[in-house]
């Protein structure tokens, strides 16, 4: 038969890592709205925009990443 | 969590998944990270050549792809491109002038070769997690993202110091300008870890989290419904072949990310040169 009769195991910590990317996740949704909105306000202004939203985009993201590192370290 | 800690640190995962590998439990159902081990290809020969394993021969394979298909793009260039000289400088083109140009900014043509190394290499290697002979992200075992990473370190912090000097560049990464006084204190600790000790690791992690997760979740999908497709209840068969048609879905967008991960790699190391080599802040 199945083993479908495993006991579900594992750590809490993935369901607070779950948790905790939503500040990053909403921190990267919220650059990125603000780049797409800015070049639809002034298109030529685009690639400077960019490239700030990518610096911000790494800062970001760098807590969703230390917090997938700290919830398997921990 | 002890166990787990070896998904960063690649040494104790290999030795993980050597025991693991004794008690003759790796492969199968449920995936978990020891679905992730290595397999040596030449277990007779013994310990000292464990290191000759099949993830290691992908990541060569790769690299081989890799200057193949550039040189075969690059020999015997005409003025007016034939179809596959075309298909190359199309390509070649969105790195340097997508990537190189827009982002190093002035004097970027010294960047565009390790760039182009960079996101083909990555994206071959992202790509083989999809491609059936390998089904296997080579990013998604740590120790080759750790390698990437230091390299493109290597890269932004080298070219700063040559352009600097050793303290003109850490006063520069570690002070921005316009700073007052008061704030040094504050900053300068701040912007030290931001620059030089975050930069590297978020490089390396991102680009292993979202290759290990996607392929954790294609094993889910595939080995799940596999194993729900052979119960022989009907109602389970049905949904494990639902899975599994589902799964051509994550399939997508797994080469979807795979994509988007070597050009976010590639674009935060030109970002990282043109922050270092920038004439003011």
């Amino acid at each position: 038969m199945l083993p479908l009769d495993i006991a579900i195991n594992g750590s809490l910590n993935m369901l607070g890592y779950g948790l905790a990317t939503l500040g990053p996740a909403l921190g990267v949704a919220w650059i990125f709205s603000s780049v797409i909105t800015g070049t639809a306000r002034q298109p030529e202004a685009r690639g400077a925009m960019l490239s700030t939203a990518w610096i911000g985009f790494a800062v970001v993201e760098a807590l969703a990443i230390i917090g997938i590192a700290l919830a398997f370290v921990l | 969590m002890a166990g787990v800690t070896g998904l960063l640190i690649p040494l104790e995962w290999a030795a993980e998944c050597a025991e693991q590998g004794e008690e003759g439990a790796s492969a199968g159902f449920p995936p978990g990270v020891s679905s992730f081990c290595s397999r040596p290809l030449f277990p007779e020969m013994g310990e000292n050549w464990a290191w000759l394993n099949n993830h290691l021969v992908q990541a060569v394979v790769g690299a081989a792809l890799v200057i193949g298909f550039w040189l075969w793009m690059a020999h015997r260039q005409k003025v007016v491109p034939g179809k596959r000289q075309f298909l190359g400088e199309a390509l070649y083109n969105v790195l340097r002038n997508g990537i190189a140009r827009d982002i190093v900014g002035h004097d970027y043509q010294r960047f565009v070769p390790y760039l182009v190394a960079l996101f083909s290499f990555i994206l071959v290697n992202n790509l083989f997690g999809e491609f059936f002979l390998f089904m296997f992200p080579t990013f998604s075992k740590i120790g080759y993202a750790w390698a990437l990473a230091i390299l493109s370190w290597l890269l932004y912090n080298g070219v700063g110091i040559a352009k600097w000097g050793f303290f003109g560049y850490l006063k520069r990464t570690t002070l921005p300008a316009g700073v007052p006084k008061a704030l040094w204190v504050l900053i300068i600790p701040l912007e030290f870890l931001s620059n030089l000790v975050v930069r590297p690791i978020t490089l390396a992690l991102r680009l292993f989290a979202n290759l290990f997760a996607g392929h954790l979740v294609v094993l889910v999908f595939v080995l799940g419904g596999t194993l729900l497709l052979e119960s022989g209840q009907l109602g389970l068969v049905a949904a494990g072949g639902a899975s599994l048609i589902f799964s051509f879905a994550i399939f997508g967008l797994e080469i979807f990310v795979g994509v988007l991960q070597a050009y976010i790699f590639t674009v935060l190391t030109a970002q990282y040169v043109s922050s270092a080599i920038a004439e003011e802040h």
